[in-house]
């Protein structure tokens, strides 16, 4: 089964997910292009983290296909996607923690974009400065704050060098100031053709960046297009507050 | 881009490397100033080296904390009885059956490896005492009667204390160094990546079963040799004696006690382990009791071990696998932090 449009970088198409009785994702549709940059909303339990991590691979769906270049990688573990280029970050960040921060860095320069040892150096440098990680390259990760593991989620994610980026609520808990950074960090990548994919609870900082939004409740797609229109949406807010249109 | 440096050692551990090679040098021509029982001595310290630095690989890079490592040294011991038995040169079999307990621990490590945490923990001493069965039921072997690895004494005492006192010396220093090698390279930051965290690691694109394999099937050879040089110095073989939980309890006593997760920490886990056995070992329960003890008050009071408290205080590197960044202009601070305030705070507290 290809259910991939022409020109999407990944697709996914018909994706369940249950969890013993429990369905988390109910029949989800979703393509997007190499250049797109998505972002995904949606109440809690929508299923968001959930698609995330069925599309990097972190488990199987329970039925559906997804495909990635071109190829089916419904199949493929989360090692095999990282080194195709479809690279996530975890909502809970996941440092290592008795490791530096260069050294998480490191690993997924080394292992996931499969460097050579000086260009991996050089690879976690300048993701590590990317992110305004340098000052704390040489910091046990697990004596970093939460602000700085966000950001290291986001530096290891990086060096791994992603054509499409999953990100998973980076956001949550910044400052203006610090949102403003993350913002043009973003942008960044953006300018390198990075194709972004980002949940974000925080709307106003996802729309400065999503040129394209997807709503999920319930485990489904229930609005996807145009950021403005998808916010106007009844049924999106109708999701939000509760009891809308279905 | 920055002008970064990524810098692996330090002054101290170019001066460290050197030392070492000295001391090995100098190990090696120690026989001829030591007394038979001193060589003999000598020789169990390589082993429990050899001993520690692989539960150390394993648990403090890898984090497979395994209480069921005595399988491999009793099968190196097994091996070496049948190789030696089958008519192989009793010193090539030493070598030969760690290469066999490498090899049989490849299918060990395929569903072995797909247990977490404790599971793998008290799994592998589930794994040893059914080798251990097992081996009682090789007739060469009689039971628990034992055998003895008689075709060495075709060599004269002296012959086989220095060859295997060489052997050992040899055994760890290569051993070592294959190890350091390897922690040091990627591959060992992938180790340490998986050890934190299995899913983040397999998210950035490590290989997470095939790296845990490798370390896994690594450990159990160099837990092999070791047995089978016991076994050579030892002469007998009874099946309890070599399966017994109690080297598993050694090496964790040995990391614990020097400093787990750190190169170091081990071969200095080692030596204390040998120095407090050499002048309490005669001490019979008590010395186990002290040895309980001991282990106790470290993992309370230094959780990070002998070398990991002073590598942290001190900022001491000798063997050290890891990476530091040098940025220019900024000084680091012993902690190995580029002046961050956290790291200020606790420096001062320490002051």
């Amino acid at each position: 089964m290809n259910a991939s449009p022409n020109g999407a970088i990944l697709s996914a198409a018909g994706i369940h997910k249950r969890f013993g009785a429990l369905v988390v994702l109910d029949d989800v549709d979703f393509a997007m292009g190499a250049d797109e940059a998505v972002g995904i909303v949606g109440p809690n339990g929508a299923g968001k983290t959930t698609l995330l991590s069925v599309l990097s691979g972190a488990y199987p769906p329970s039925a559906g296909t997804i495909a990635f270049k071109g190829g089916d990688v419904t199949a493929l573990p989360a090692t095999q996607r990282c080194r195709l280029g479809l690279v996530r970050t975890h909502q809970v960040p996941k440092p290592f923690g008795g490791m530096t921060a260069f050294e998480n860095v490191f690993v997924a320069a080394s292992h996931g974009a499969g460097l050579g040892r000086d260009e991996a150096y050089e690879e976690a440098l300048a993701s590590l400065k990317l992110c305004g990680m340098l000052g704390v390259a040489n910091r046990r990760a697990e004596t970093l704050g939460l602000l700085d593991r966000k950001r290291l989620e986001l530096a290891r994610a990086l060096a791994a060098k992603p054509t499409l980026l999953l990100l998973d609520e980076i956001g949550g808990g910044l400052t203006d100031g610090e949102a403003g950074e993350l913002v043009e960090t973003i942008r960044e990548l953006r300018r390198r053709q990075i194709g972004i994919v980002w949940i974000e609870h925080i709307v106003h900082i996802l729309l400065q960046v999503a040129e394209r939004l997807i709503c999920m409740d319930a485990g489904r797609i229930i609005a996807d297009g145009d950021p403005q229109a998808v916010m106007a949406d009844p049924q999106v807010i109708g999701a939000y507050l509760g009891g809308g249109p279905k | 881009m920055s002008a970064a440096v990524i810098a692996r050692g330090t002054a101290a551990s170019r001066i460290a490397a050197i030392a070492v090679a000295a001391i090995i040098s100098l190990l090696a021509l120690a026989p001829q100033f030591l007394s038979a029982g001193a060589v003999d001595r000598m020789t169990a310290l390589f082993i429990y080296v050899i001993l520690a630095a692989m539960w150390n690989a394993l648990a403090g890079f890898g984090g497979l904390v395994s209480v069921g490592q005595q399988v491999f040294f009793g099968l190196g011991a097994y091996f070496t009885i049948r190789l030696a038995n089958a008519g192989l040169n009793p010193f090539v079999s030493l070598f030969v059956s760690a290469v066999v307990v490498g090899a049989v621990s490849w299918p060990i490590s395929l569903f072995m490896l797909r247990l977490k945490n404790g599971e793998f923990a008290i799994g592998m001493w589930v794994i040893a005492a059914l080798t251990h069965l097992l081996v009682n039921l090789d007739r060469l072997v009689q039971g628990e009667t034992g055998t003895s690895l008689i075709s060495l004494n075709v060599y004269d005492a002296s012959t086989r204390r220095l060859t295997i006192y060489w052997l050992a010396l040899a055994s760890m220093a290569a051993l070592l160094a294959v190890l350091f090698g390897l922690l040091r390279g990627s591959t060992g930051a992938a180790i340490r990546a998986i050890r934190d965290n299995e899913d983040a690691a397999a998210s950035v694109g490590v290989r997470v079963t095939g790296t845990k394999r490798l370390l896994f099937v690594l450990a159990a050879f160099g837990i092999g040799v070791a047995g089978a040089l016991w076994l050579a110095t030892a002469i007998t073989f009874q099946p309890k004696t070599y399966f017994n939980v109690q080297w598993t309890a050694y090496m964790i006593f040995m990391v614990l006690v020097g400093g787990i997760g750190t190169f170091e920490g081990a071969i200095l886990g080692a030596l204390l382990f040998f120095l407090i056995e050499t002048w309490f070992g005669g001490a019979g329960v008590w010395y186990l009791i002290g040895l309980g003890a001991t282990a106790l008050v470290f993992s309370l009071l230094l959780p990070r071990g002998l070398w990991g408290t002073l590598e942290e205080r001190f900022g001491w590197r000798l063997l050290s696998v890891g990476y530091r960044v040098r940025l220019p202009g900024i000084a680091e601070n012993p902690a190995g932090a580029i002046a961050a305030p956290a790291q200020s705070a606790t420096s001062r507290e320490k002051a």
